[in-house]
């Protein structure tokens, strides 16, 4: 019989029971709240009289509303009264149920998928989800970690288990070594160029091979992060050396003698080497070059030296549809040089790219340099209060701010513009984000997905760049 | 949750593929706490002409006349006829919520993104993916044909066109049960609690640390 995947493994592991009509209830170990997707489901519990099963799987905080302007004058002073509202009732939500939350001005608050691993709050081999699609990150730890609906949040909180279905496996590997100025985020978006926006439709997929070992757990968190951009609710990175050292004296990770036991336990969080996978995807990481999106869809992407594509290179006519639409929205044209490509904004942040190496990797790009002329504003939002310390602490912010780039308080911001931070109509943005969705950064904006290192060296250039070029030697 | 049995109802074609769900409701308008209102704001950015503001009276706002939705013969449409991927993107529900509200009781794709998938099931809202040729083939008809509707057998599992023509769909057992008899998955799952607390038993005894740790 063949050997099993992680995966599998983690599947069977959290397996409460197999229903006849082949549904299957799993337990999930940790839930994560923000105070966009929970506030319907608390109000159902509500309703129907219902109490959270466990208290203390929970974990929460507000990320998507609040600004990343000086705050200190805490909730009540949001500007915005619907965004008010809504973390307020996150606030009173977990008030109630007694579940543990890091208000706005706790310094460990932050974005829900950066906060929960530096806290320990995710351990290897748990099962977790969250109302939030980038709850994928969370696979970089060897943990079953995925988004759900509010619907599902409800159900988590009143029962402790999902109903789900098994998945697919599939495997990407990538091999080889990575050249100077090429990031975990040009990885990801490579992969998701090469198997598209849905390629990972009905898969959990595990990253493996040489490149993913030898990354650091910010790096892996970055490619877990979007491999919902691929189609897979699932990215999975085995559990090495390197998970356990970050995870080790984290406030929630077990203490003293439990942890030589879950050490013990997290050695089998491997896929067998004779475990098959439905699917395998192979790349050699040589291949990759800085990426940057031109399109409207994560898959519309393309190295630094390259063009924009032609649509009458294409023959599907739903392609050439979407590329024709994708151009007229972004204002650019067929063949046109990536590096051409003039921008208005620059936002390094969100969940994909505002752990601190994101932001060392984007402060050696501006340090002793200045933002473009032309740039109206280059925001830096670190993703969690701790970050922010951390980076301070090695001066970071003064080398952003001294290039002219603004450092902001931690949250979501202008990854989905639901707080001030948002693009102006026709404006053309080099975001470290993870959706270049229409009108996803703000009414009309246009998105570029980059790495932090890219998206430093074009808010330099004012336009997109070669970074390889900045960082040579 | 609200039954899906049997529904017929004026089709109407949103032809593009990878409609994520930023685009079926823009992020400004999650910040509701309620589960109703996103009617008027479903598909927003492509519907009007401008901005669209969160409890914004949408009734006098510039419409774009060239999106779908807003042509005269759609009036009404009930059943969404989509290009492949639809829903792709944010795990959001108001998106199945604003499909909801507006009138939708069904989408039929090639395809759809997972969670958005499962979101709609909770909702009354019945996903139904057809083959690329059987979508194209709507595509046309609903094209050709003004007042074009379609049935949707959720029991018999077809989709039936106006000629009665029938099309064959798959829908896993237990969410065609739920849907049928509008079931709480909340109060079937807790029918099973003595296994999840058994199941939880055994875990604390495996793994201690996983329990009493956040507080």
């Amino acid at each position: 019989m063949a050997g099993k995947t992680l995966y599998d493994k983690l599947f069977e592991q959290h397996l409460v029971r197999m229903n006849e009509d082949g549904s299957a209830l799993i337990y999930i170990d940790r839930q994560v709240l923000h105070e966009v997707t929970s506030p319907q489901a608390f109000e159902g519990l509500r309703i129907a009289g219902r109490k959270p099963w466990r208290i203390d799987a929970n974990i929460a905080t507000p990320d998507h509303n609040v600004p990343t302007t000086e705050r200190s004058g805490g909730v009540e002073e949001i500007v915005d009264p619907v965004s008010k509202i809504q973390v307020k009732t996150l606030d009173e939500n977990c008030d109630d149920f007694g579940i543990l939350e890091f208000k706005m001005n706790d310094n460990r608050q932050g974005i829900v998928h950066v906060m929960a691993p530096e806290q320990g709050a995710i351990l290897p081999g748990v099962t977790a989800v969250c109302g939030d699609s980038h709850t994928a990150t969370l696979g970089a730890l060897g943990a079953l970690a995925h988004g759900i609906g509010t619907s599902e949040v409800e159900h988590v909180l009143a029962t402790q288990c999902l109903i789900t279905k098994k998945m697919k496996n599939m495997l990407v590997r990538v091999d080889g070594e990575l050249g100077v100025g090429v990031t975990p985020k040009d990885v990801i978006l490579h992969i998701i160029g090469v198997i598209g926006t849905a390629g990972g439709t009905g898969y959990a997929i595990e990253f493996g091979g040489d490149v993913f070992r030898n990354m650091t757990m910010e790096g892996r968190m970055t490619v877990s992060n979007m491999a919902i951009e691929a189609g897979a609710r699932v990215g999975l990175v085995a559990v090495d050396q390197t998970t356990i050292d970050y995870v080790e004296g984290r406030p929630f990770a077990p203490k003293a003698e439990q942890w030589d036991a879950a050490v013990a336990a997290w050695q089998n969080l491997v896929s067998d080497a004779d475990a098959e996978f439905d699917a395998v995807v192979e790349i050699n990481a040589a291949d990759i070059e800085p990426q940057v999106t031109w399109g409207t869809s994560p898959e519309m992407v393309v190295g630094v030296s390259e063009l924009v594509p032609n649509p009458q290179n294409e023959t599907d006519p739903v392609k050439v549809d979407g590329i024709e639409r994708a151009l007229k929205y972004m204002g650019l044209d067929a063949d046109q040089k990536i590096t051409d490509i003039q921008l208005d904004r620059v936002f390094i942040g969100s969940c994909t790219n505002s752990r601190i190496e994101d932001l060392r990797d984007a402060a050696k790009v501006v340090e002793g340099r200045q933002v473009a002329g032309n740039i109206i504003q280059a925001l830096v939002v670190p993703g969690s209060g701790l970050v922010k310390d951390q980076a301070e602490a090695e001066g970071l912010d003064k080398i952003f701010t001294a290039a002219g780039l603004e450092w902001r308080e931690p949250g979501c911001s202008m990854c989905l513009a639901m707080n001030p931070d948002k693009l102006g109509a026709g404006e053309h943005c080099a975001s470290t984000s993870n959706r270049n969705f229409e009108g996803r950064q703000g009414f009309g904006g246009r998105t570029h997905l980059v790495s932090p290192a890219m998206a430093a060296a074009a808010a330099i250039a004012g336009h997109f760049v070669d970074v390889r070029e900045m960082v040579k030697g | 949750m609200k039954k899906f049995n049997q529904h017929s109802g004026i089709a109407v074609p949103l032809d593009r593929a990878n409609v994520d769900t930023d685009m079926i409701i823009p992020k400004q308008f999650l910040k509701s706490i309620k589960r109703s209102g996103f009617g008027p704001n479903l598909f927003d950015e492509l519907r009007y002409l401008d901005e669209g503001l969160p409890d914004q009276d949408c009734s006098g706002r510039p419409v774009n006349e060239e999106f779908v939705l807003n042509l005269p013969r759609y009036k009404g449409a009930s059943v969404l006829l989509a290009r492949e991927n639809f829903g792709c993107g944010s795990s959001r529900e108001h998106a199945p919520w604003a499909l909801d509200d507006y009138g939708f009781r069904s989408v039929i794709a090639p395809s759809f993104a997972e969670i958005f998938y499962n979101n709609c099931f909770k909702n009354g809202l019945l996903p139904i993916v057809l083959s690329e040729a059987e979508v194209d083939q709507l595509f046309s008809e609903v094209a050709a044909n003004e007042g074009y509707e379609l049935t949707v057998d959720l029991e018999r599992q077809v989709v039936v066109t106006p000629s009665g023509a029938e099309m064959a769909f798959e829908i896993d057992d237990f969410r065609k049960h739920c849907l049928l008899n509008g079931l709480d998955d909340i109060g079937l799952t807790l029918q099973h609690a003595d296994d999840i607390r058994a199941y939880e038993e055994k875990a604390r005894a495996a793994s201690p640390w996983l329990f009493d740790a956040i507080r």
